[in-house]
């Protein structure tokens, strides 16, 4: 049996015949999976351990990080070919495009960095030293900020993309790491694992707006363990996969309550709905 | 869960506070073993504080706290005592690796009334129990956390025909007495024991001496040994009369940490350390580097460097540092001892992890290890 750890997936449109991507960290691949049939239908090859994934803003470009050959490959999704390669520093992790398209901000786990790629030049426009263990990446809607959040510091780096320069820090509970900002910008959502909650943090303060907690009857408290989350259309409602608690809980994003918890299976890593336009996510988990 | 929240613009950058830790070695002395090839590496615990300080001096930098490490050891024939008392007129955070006996010395000093003191070293049952001190944190894992953990483990695999051979060292003694303590706990019982006391080479002749050694054992299931200073043990391994696995000090360890663990995160911890030390990373390590990321988190939660908020706040509710163990660790609020998943390992690899499935506990699995609220004596925390 091949070993696959899943790492990241996304859909590559949010139209029914969609697709999934995942990049396999320890297969050296990406596989295409289509969202009607649920079947592989494309495997391409990439560099070694592809962790972090994203597409360019009109599907016509895949960029994928690879931890392993510290660079970023440039894939023609259409193809699978890879067509070049962007500098990265070392480990990239997960990576998020700003809004202008150009500007690829990537985490450099292991060196405790995030670097700013220019797509089109190719050049490295920035690094930035963040606390140990940078994961999360999240750049805001109207492109102003890009947020890294550092796994080991317990920390939610501010950046302005104007400067390319930290301008605030927010402490958050133990090992954050997924960030994303709500459609409307006004709030960026941080999961900690290892704190076992999800930190709202107001986009123009910095602070601490509200906090979610979970409770599972029968499942002990320290496995309840927030990693990945995404929203659904609307931004009505956050689906938050709970790792070893093995359930998604299904959070109302207005009044902050959870509203539902879903049984999935073991360790339940991240998750991914259809461009937003559904409330049914897709539930994956590493091996 | 944390209550606090707090948020630092960059621009207000470093405070003029610094906050100082010393790690105190304590050396002792350290019986000769058989293998000539052991060798204990100079640094043990001295580099995972090293690393720890670098983890919370990278955190202190977006936060505006700045930390200090001297590393201090203390030979034989000094006094460790005395030393501690000198370094305490300086600082009041130690992190020691020390004997249990030294560790209360330290802890009895006027000079560490107020201070805040992190057992890194010892194992000993008493410090968690009748020898305890309000003071006296505990990072590393007492023994009986450790034996608990085998014993569940033996449990769970049915291994429960079981037979020990003990070494002759106090060290041993102390560790067989936690080991049938711990099977008594779990309902399991030792089939047969002796002592290990040959004097011979067992590097030229364990293929003659241990199977005849082992011969009177019949069947059993698993072989435990005590041989915490390493010295006979390694020969037992595949020399038994019947063929059955070994655990204990050798075989499948019951350990703190292990340079084989790579599960939740652990693997970027590995990398930092061995780049920094140039060698795997041990319980040792692994104890002083818990001490320095309690010490960092409780800093930057409270923004106080007072050791009594300090010390409050990390045997409050609220405290929780991520250990790369897959869960919170705290500590516990009746002892003072680190609450904290051990790993069941060999030397290449990982097999299991402790609390094993389907131990059950009221509160908290992880006090199915060790001695839980009802059975310590201790009293110094209430």
């Amino acid at each position: 049996m091949k070993l696959i750890k899943i790492f990241c997936l996304l859909f590559s449109s949010g139209a029914s015949a969609g697709e999934v991507w995942v990049t396999n960290e320890k297969d050296n691949t990406v596989s295409v999976i289509s969202t009607e049939t649920l079947e592989v239908v494309n495997t391409y090859a990439t560099g070694e351990r592809p962790r972090g994934i994203t597409f360019s803003e009109d599907f016509s470009r895949l960029y994928i990080s690879t931890s392993d050959r510290n660079v970023i490959q440039v894939m023609d999704p259409e193809t699978g070919e890879v067509l070049h390669e962007l500098p990265s520093g070392e480990d990239p992790g997960q990576i998020v495009l700003h809004p202008n398209n150009r500007h690829l901000y990537i985490a450099n786990e292991d060196d405790a960095t995030t670097t700013i790629v220019d797509v089109d030049t190719r050049e490295v426009i920035a690094r930035i030293s963040v606390g140990i263990e940078p994961e999360g990446m999240a750049v805001s809607p109207n492109g102003k900020v890009a947020v890294t959040t550092s796994e080991s510091a317990n920390i939610v780096h501010w950046i302005d993309t104007e400067t390319q320069e930290i301008f605030a820090n927010s402490l958050v509970d133990n090992r954050p790491r997924h960030a994303a900002f709500k459609a409307d910008g006004t709030e960026l959502w941080v999961s900690s694992e290892i704190g076992g909650t999800i930190t709202i943090l107001d986009t123009g303060s910095q602070t601490e707006k509200a906090k979610i907690e979970f409770e599972i009857p029968g499942v002990e408290p320290e496995f309840l363990m927030p990693v990945g989350f995404g929203f659904a259309k609307g931004d009505t409602h956050a689906f938050v996969a709970l790792s070893r608690a093995n359930h998604v809980a299904v959070v109302n994003a207005e009044t902050y309550l959870v509203e539902d918890y879903i049984l999935v299976g073991r360790r339940v890593w991240h998750l991914t709905g259809t461009a937003r336009f559904c409330l049914r996510p897709m539930v994956y988990r590493g091996t | 869960m944390v209550a606090l929240f707090a948020i630092w613009k960059a621009a207000s950058a470093v405070a003029g506070n610094v906050v100082e830790i010393t790690y105190l070695e304590v050396q002792t002395q350290r019986p000769a073993v058989l293998s000539t090839l052991e060798r204990r590496p100079d640094d043990v615990g001295h580099a995972g504080a090293q690393v720890g300080l670098n983890d919370i001096n990278a955190t202190g930098a977006f936060l505006g706290q700045v930390y200090s490490l001297r590393s201090v050891t203390v030979s034989g024939d000094e006094d460790p005592v005395q030393a501690a008392s000198e370094l305490l007129g300086r600082t009041g955070i130690l992190v020691l690796d020390a004997p249990a006996e030294v560790l209360t010395a330290i802890a009895d000093l006027p000079a560490a009334e107020t201070a805040l003191l992190f057992n890194a070293s010892s194992g000993d049952m008493s410090l968690r129990n009748d020898a305890c001190r309000s003071n006296l944190l505990h990072t590393v894992p007492s023994t009986a956390m450790r034996t608990d953990a085998l014993a569940q483990f033996l449990l769970s695999k049915q291994y429960t025909d079981l037979v020990m051979i003990s070494g002759a060292h106090a060290k041993d003694q102390a560790y067989t007495y936690n080991i049938k303590r711990s099977l008594r706990k779990f309902g399991l019982k030792l089939q047969a024991e002796k002592v290990w006391d040959f004097n011979s080479d067992m590097r030229r002749s364990a293929a003659q001496d241990v199977p005849l050694f082992t011969q009177d054992f019949a069947d059993y299931d698993m072989l435990i040994v005590a041989d915490e200073w390493h010295d006979f043990g390694r020969y037992l391994l595949y020399n038994t009369w019947q063929a059955r696995p070994v655990a204990g000090s050798e075989g499948l360890t019951a350990v703190t940490w292990s340079p084989v663990i790579e599960n939740w995160g652990a693997v970027q911890l590995q990398r930092r350390f061995e780049k920094l030390a140039g060698r795997g990373m041990t319980s040792e390590d692994y104890a002083a580097w818990a001490a320095l990321r309690t010490i960092g988190e409780a800093v930057s939660r409270t923004g106080s460097s007072n050791l009594i908020d300090l010390r409050t706040y990390i045997l409050s509710e609220d405290f929780e540092i991520a250990g790369f163990k897959g869960r919170p660790l705290t500590f516990r609020n009746w002892n003072g001892q680190l609450r904290q998943p051990i790993a069941l390992a060999h030397e290449r690899a990982l097999v299991a992890t402790a609390p094993l499935e389907g131990f059950m506990h009221q509160s908290n699995t992880l006090d199915s290890l060790g001695f839980d609220r009802p059975e310590s004596t201790c009293t110094a925390f209430q």
